[in-house]
């Protein structure tokens, strides 16, 4: 019965176990890193194409064709960004190629391994090049076909690869989907941006009389003569002038425009690249770009022609046909090509009932490609309307704001997402949600264009965005800035598309030579408007600590600027991180606007500004900072000295968009459904496995369950008079004899009357891992009323022997039972005895009493049992039993724990070495003690390696050497056992005849005052009678053999003989530890 | 008996002896009123660890800690300058946002070695001063003893989390006021959404620290010494953020314990971001579950000798 429960309880425990180690061996699996995805080679194909337009011959593609692992599938075209080639975008390839689409790369004209010049993506040939693609893929076996000679195929790229795949839908309406990364709408607006809307010259109310830039096919707010992004342009051009026409191709890794790093510039002359037939110091550029751009690099001013150019090379010619759904993915810090761009598009997209998604990203031309959120967006975008399966994406708008910077330098970034996409706002599209006005404050100030244009502020690098929050301090000029701040901000204000803000702005009078300079132009050879005088200003947002721009307005112009810069109220580094935290150029943008009509008299003018698109957090407590600027690095801006007067216009709010929405969990942070499921599991066999583990009943010890010998009911089975643990010494005098306390022998069967024996050991042996065995063969038995010594010397096993019947150690092999029942680790008939092993242990922070205490209720028995104050009279402390028991000498420990062991008055009491640092009065008191318990019933077992403890304390004996026990019996009978007796006499010889003549008599020798006898057999009342008959005057008859010669004799006995150096005196009892030994190992065998 | 030395003491013992009930035949079986379930009530290993000098310190502690953020804090805003996204300004700008930041920089840390130090304490300081076995014998059941220690080990740590996460929001009301709970992107949390936002995160923290407590209990019983257990379980933790740092080491990272330590920032943004929580929770109580398992089956065997 017992065993069936221990099964049930075994394999409950098992199963739990089973259950708990497959579930998370589930989840390391299902968790476990994907090794690398497998590479899919591009097969290379040579595509040839028309030359196009007024070129005579053919134009050779480069390509590279991807096929997934199964087919026909959908096909998918990549375009790469300007200055790549195919191998640009080869892990975009390839993971479109695993996403299931036969992919499509190549290398358009002039660029990587194709022959031709590049033509900016021109309608007139790169958009025919990509329809020609088409055409190819029309014919591939592996493409699935919508028709004949009509694949379906998606498109995407991004920039330049953009802006073709939106012209190749455009013009191509077999293009099933488009997804078209950071690219523009119109490139001239993009690279000639003018973002006034409107002009009132003169102190009049403003009123939209002279809309500029309104009314375009894209919707751009911005005039038509913008301010030349110089830098951008010389960065992308150049790469082109200077690179051969069949020179290798830069590889770059997201698909984007390789711009040459900026140090770069100055080395690469245009006679680098002219290897090819094209024009001189044009490289692979076609030649009337080239030309164009010359003549615009120089001027820094649009020609008509460049503008023909651009148009050519514009998506807005085209967009509004486009009837495949098309995703646009535009970054939030892109300076090349902003977020207006992006939103043209949409817009033209849209107005033809196009399904139109836009996503704004926290990269762009100047932050890094699309995070993995977007790319999954583009892919899911591509996946459903190719393979027109599953729900229809959402078209909800995305877009991500970042928040402060950490402090581990990245900007802490959210998505937020609404369903629609509100487009900018700005002054040309009221906005879907309500704008937000912010006031702002700031006196007029006077700003000044240097001589020259320089030094002029530093906003943004081409390619170098990044690092633009470092260069915040170089934003701002002193002297050529006017900034104007809001109050801080009392709720977090995200800005979310294009803020406006009306100015008025004063051309002052030029000191010197200034006044001619209306009429000189900016330089020399300038075209269109250049005879006019020219204005140009740069408008950008900032958030700005709430503790900055408090200065401004109070000294026109410099002041407020300069302590930003330059950090001239507190510490500079406190300051510059101030700038790098807070004092960036909103998107690292500035809106550049040119005011041709502005007289140079001081006649105001108001003039309403689109600010650059942005998705620009400014967190409470910051104020937004409008900053007009008279130079921009990034821009071509007039070389002529100019100085202006700039001041709100009469209300002076800034109209900000703000979109709001609901943060979007990552992309890749779907919620780990499994996770759940098993941390479910876990908590609940966790939580089962605590319950449980707590009320399962301890089980005996699994090494040794003899279902017999511990048994009591089987005990009046043993030998009455030798029973198998109990060694006598010696044998052949016969076996001991049980004595009860009080000398009678006890029932036979130990049994009877008294109830089961308090302590049965049968062949116990414990062997540590090492090999070490402490314990070899330990068999004894204790009887009720006993006080019995376990005697033996250091290291014997006597501790390691009661540990196991504590249940602190597993023994190897053998059983225990204690009052009948099996013994074992937590076993409860444990609680029946007492124990008091190897040293005292409470807890040193707490009073003695404390400890008691504490020790009786966590037995969690009643406290009516504990017996307190007779375990107190032996601990004997007196008022120190409240002191804390750190303060305790060993002996107070010692006495303090041997009443621990007495609390509830344990039946057996276990006492190992009691009187150990006891001095002489209390171990006196001690064995009187120990008597007495035993007389009331109980029983003691006593462990000492001292002699005379044993001798005095117990009334019985068990001798153990070297992990054995090797004999057995009373102390009395020990001690008399050896027949060696000392008898006093006058006179010895006398003696001696007179023993000489016994039968049976061993050697008699004088000794001192008297003579030792080896009585043998003979009892020593025959002895002493023959003596008294034969005159001889005994004074003294002792045992002449203490328990001591006993004990040595014993000892010595049960070393390990070698040779045949052994004692006389040991052969015997090494005869019957060779017995006991037997005995023992007999038993413990049929135990196991 | 001496009738030159009369010893009073022994004689008191020797008369309590003697009015000894006398045993009565004993039935088979356990001690009267003895039930191996119980036996260690929590309320006594309770009080046997309260009125401990290390526990009472560490609560003190966790009292104290609060107190001295707030001081820096007021010492560090003289001379902070205008960066307004600073650690400080933001800890400074509510009761709420104190709270958060006091668990910020007590989670990678402190509280680790708070916890390690409740849990590798059970088994191997009662080692250290013998009272292990005198437990055992009494016998509490070894899985009972193990387990009653755990729920004690687990109450006052938890405990410790809630006394640090209250008095930093007293002294946080006190002195910056019940402003609306602000994260650092510039979100901001107000009322009954602020207050079960708090209480998710002081819950992941005390739940992501199980793995620690899985940790230190299975050094606890697998050494004597108390310091070994509870260094040796601050030592790995330590390890393990290290590791997280090495960011080459790529997707093996996710297995550290300590990898999502800091997924309670899901907790602060609109909606809340359950997943890196939820693998957070799972990795730790994962761990927590296998080393603790592992505990109590070494325990279960093991030979106790000190």
């Amino acid at each position: 019965m017992i065993a069936g429960r221990l099964l049930r309880t075994r394999t409950r425990r098992w199963v739990a176990l089973v259950v708990a180690a497959l579930v998370v061996a589930a989840v390391v699996v299902a968790a476990w890193p994907r090794s690398g995805p497998a590479t899919i080679a591009a097969q290379d194909e040579k595509i040839v194409v028309p030359a196009g337009t007024g070129l005579t011959g053919t134009v050779t593609l480069d390509a590279g064709l991807y096929l997934p692992a199964t087919t026909p599938a959908p096909a998918v075209i990549v375009a790469h960004g300007f200055g790549g080639s195919r191998l640009s975008v080869d892990a975009d390839a390839q993971r479109l190629a695993r996403a299931g689409f036969v992919v499509l790369t190549y290398s358009t004209r002039g660029f990587g391994r194709s022959t031709g010049q590049v033509g900016l993506d021109s309608l007139d040939y790169e958009v025919p090049d990509a329809r020609a693609l088409v055409d190819w893929l029309a014919k591939r076996s592996e493409v699935t076909q919508d028709g004949p000679g009509d694949p379906r195929v998606g498109v995407t790229g991004g920039s330049y690869g953009g802006a073709l795949a939106l012209m190749l839908a455009g013009t191509d309406p077999r293009i099933d989907a488009v997804a078209a990364v950071a690219t523009w709408n119109n490139l001239e607006q993009a690279l000639f941006p003018n973002n006034t809307a409107v002009v009132k010259v003169g102190g009049n109310p403003p009123s939209p009389s002279a809309p500029v830039g309104t009314g375009t096919p894209a919707f751009i707010p911005g005039g038509a003569d913008g301010v030349f992004k110089q830098a951008w342009a010389a960065a992308l051009i150049s790469s082109v002038l200077t690179t051969p026409a069949s020179g290798p191709s830069s590889v770059g890794n997201s698909g984007y425009d390789d711009v040459p790093a900026p140090t770069k510039d100055g080395t690469a002359g245009p006679t680098a690249g002219s290897t090819s037939g094209a024009s001189a110091g044009c490289g692979r550029l076609m030649a009337d770009i080239c030309a164009a751009y010359t003549q615009v690099a120089e001027t820094g001013r649009i020609t008509p022609t460049m503008a023909t150019l651009l148009a050519k090379s514009s998506p807005d010619q085209v967009v509004s046909t486009i009837k495949a759904p098309t995703l646009l993915v535009q970054g939030e810090q892109d300076t090349l090509f902003g977020l207006d761009q992006a939103d043209a598009n949409a817009r033209a997209i849209a107005a033809n009932g196009t399904p139109v998604a836009v996503s704004w990203y926290p990269g762009g031309h100047n932050g890094g490609a699309p995070d993995t959120t977007t790319e999954n967006r583009i892919t899911d975008w591509l996946h459903h309307y190719l393979f027109r399966t599953g729900p229809a994406p959402s078209q909800t708008f995305r877009y991500s704001v970042a928040g402060p910077v950490s402090d581990r330098g990245q900007p802490r970034l959210r998505t937020l997402q609404v369903p629609q996409y509100p487009g900018l706002a700005g002054i040309a599209h009221p906005p879907l949600t309500p704008d937000v006005t912010v006031p702002l404050d700031g006196r007029p100030q006077v700003i000044a264009n240097p001589p020259g244009g320089v030094p002029a502020a530093l906003t943004s690098l081409p390619g170098i965005g990044s690092l633009a929050s470092s260069l915040a301090a170089l934003s701002v000029v002193p002297g050529q800035t006017a900034e104007f701040v809001s109050q801080p901000m009392t709720t977090p204000l995200v800005v979310t598309g294009s803020a406006t803000v009306t100015l008025q702005i004063e051309r002052l009078p030029a000191a010197g030579s200034g006044s001619t300079d209306a009429t000189s132009g900016p330089s020399t050879g300038a075209a269109g408007g250049a005879n006019k005088p020219s204005s140009v200003l740069y408008l950008s947002l900032a958030s700005v600590p709430g503790s900055a721009g408090t200065a401004s307005g109070t000294a026109p112009g410099t002041a407020a600027s300069a302590s930003a810069a330059t950090g001239t109220t507190s510490g500079s580094v406190s300051t510059f991180a101030a700038a790098a935290l807070g004092g960036a150029p909103a998107g690292g943008a500035v809106a550049p606007i040119r005011l041709d009509d502005l007289p140079a008299n001081g006649t105001p003018a108001l003039v309403t500004v689109d600010l650059p698109a942005v998705a620009f957090q400014v967190v409470s407590g910051n104020r937004l900072m409008l900053r007009v600027a008279t130079t921009d690095q990034g821009y071509f801006g007039p070389k002529t000295p100019a100085a202006y007067r700039v001041s709100l216009a009469p209300g002076g709010n800034l109209t900000v968009p703000e979109v709001g929405g609901t943060r979007v969990p990552g992309g890749d942070d779907a919620e780990p459904v499994g996770l759940a499921i098993g941390l479910a599991v876990l908590v609940l066999v966790g939580t089962a496995g605590l319950i449980t583990v707590g009320r399962i009943r301890p089980r005996g010890r699994r090494t040794a369950a003899p279902p017999e010998a511990p048994d009591p009911s089987e005990t009046p089975r043993l030998p009455a008079v030798s029973p198998p643990p109990v060694v006598s010494q010696p044998p052949e005098r016969g076996p001991a004899t049980q004595i009860s306390p009080n000398g009678a022998p006890l029932a036979a069967n130990g049994t009877g009357d008294e109830g089961p024996i308090p302590l049965v050991i049968n062949g116990l042996a414990k062997q540590y891992p090492g090999g070490v065995a402490a314990v070899q063969d330990v068999s004894l038995r204790v009887e009720r009323g006993q006080v019995l010594g376990l005697l033996g010397p250091n290291g014997a096993g006597k501790t390691t022997t009661l540990r196991m019947v504590m249940g602190l150690i597993m023994p190897s092999a053998g059983s225990i039972s204690i009052f009948g029942e099996p013994a074992g680790p937590g076993a409860p008939i444990l609680s029946r005895i007492g124990s008091f092993v190897e040293g005292a242990g409470f807890l040193p922070h707490l009073p003695g009493m404390a400890n008691l205490e504490l020790y009786w209720r966590a037995t969690g028995r009643p406290a009516a049992d504990a017996h307190l104050a007779e375990a107190l009279e032996i601990a004997d402390l007196g008022a120190a039993v409240r002191r804390k028991v750190k303060t305790y000498s060993h002996g107070m420990r010692q006495r303090l724990a041997i009443a621990q062991a007495m609390l509830g008055l344990p039946d057996l009491l276990i006492l190992d070495e009691p009187t150990n640092g006891l001095d002489p009065p209390q171990i006196h008191a001690m064995r009187e003690v120990l008597r007495r318990y035993a007389a009331s019933g109980r029983t003691v077992l006593v462990s000492s390696h001292l002699l005379s403890e044993v001798e005095q304390t117990c009334t019985h004996v068990v001798v153990m050497s070297r992990g054995r026990t090797i004999a057995a019996g009373t102390v009395a009978e020990m001690v008399a056992a050896s027949g060696e007796m000392s008898i006093g006499t006058p006179t010895p010889d006398a003696a001696m005849d007179c023993l000489r003549g016994i039968d049976g008599i061993g050697a008699v020798e004088p000794s001192g005052s008297g003579v030792a006898v080896d009585l043998g057999g003979v009892p020593l009342g025959e002895a002493l009678g023959r003596l008294l008959g034969a005159g001889v005057v005994v004074t003294s008859a002792a045992p002449r053999n203490r328990l001591e010669d006993v004990f040595l004799e014993l000892v010595g006995s049960a070393t390990p003989v070698v040779g045949a150096t052994a004692s006389r005196a040991g052969s015997g009892a090494r005869k019957a530890a060779r017995n006991g030994t037997g005995t023992g190992t007999g038993s413990g065998g049929a135990a196991r | 008996m001496s009738p030159l030395y009369h010893d009073r003491s022994a004689d008191a013992a020797m008369m309590a002896m003697d009015t000894l009930p006398a045993s009565t035949t004993p039935p088979r079986g356990a001690a009267p009123g003895f039930r191996p379930t119980a036996t260690l009530p929590i309320r006594v290993e309770l009080s046997r660890q309260l009125r401990r000098r290390r526990t009472q310190l560490t609560l003190a502690f966790m009292v104290l800690l609060p107190a001295i953020l707030a001081l820096a804090f007021q010492l560090g805003s003289s001379s902070a300058g205008p960066s307004t996204s600073s650690f400080i300004d933001l800890a400074r700008s509510s009761a709420a946002n104190f709270v958060m930041v006091t668990m910020f920089f007590s989670a990678s840390f402190l509280l680790i070695v708070v916890i390690s130090l409740y849990f590798g304490d059970t088994i191997a300081s009662e080692a250290s001063w013998s009272s292990l076995k005198y437990l055992l014998a009494m016998p509490v059941p070894r899985m009972r003893l193990l387990r009653q220690k755990l729920i004690v080990a687990a109450i006052l740590s938890a405990v410790c989390i809630v006394v640090l996460a209250a008095v930093a929001a007293g002294i946080g009301l006190v002195l910056y006021g019940a402003h609306p709970l602000t994260t650092p992107t510039g979100e901001t949390f107000t009322g009954s959404s602020a207050l079960w936002r708090i209480l998710l995160v002081i819950g992941y923290i005390a739940v992501q620290l199980a793995w620690v407590a899985g940790l230190a209990t299975l050094m606890t019983v697998s050494t004597d010494v108390p310091l070994g257990a509870v260094g040796t379980a601050v030592l790995l933790s330590i390890v393990s953020q290290i590791l997280d740092q090495i960011t080459a080491l790529g997707g093996f990272r996710g297995f550290l314990p300590t990898h999502y330590s800091f997924a309670w920032t899901g907790a602060l943004v609109e909606p809340i971001n359950w997943a890196d929580m939820t693998r957070g929770t799972f990795s730790s109580v994962a761990y927590a579950f296998v080393l603790t398992v592992a505990a109590f089956l070494l325990f279960r065997r093991k030979d106790v000798t000190s």
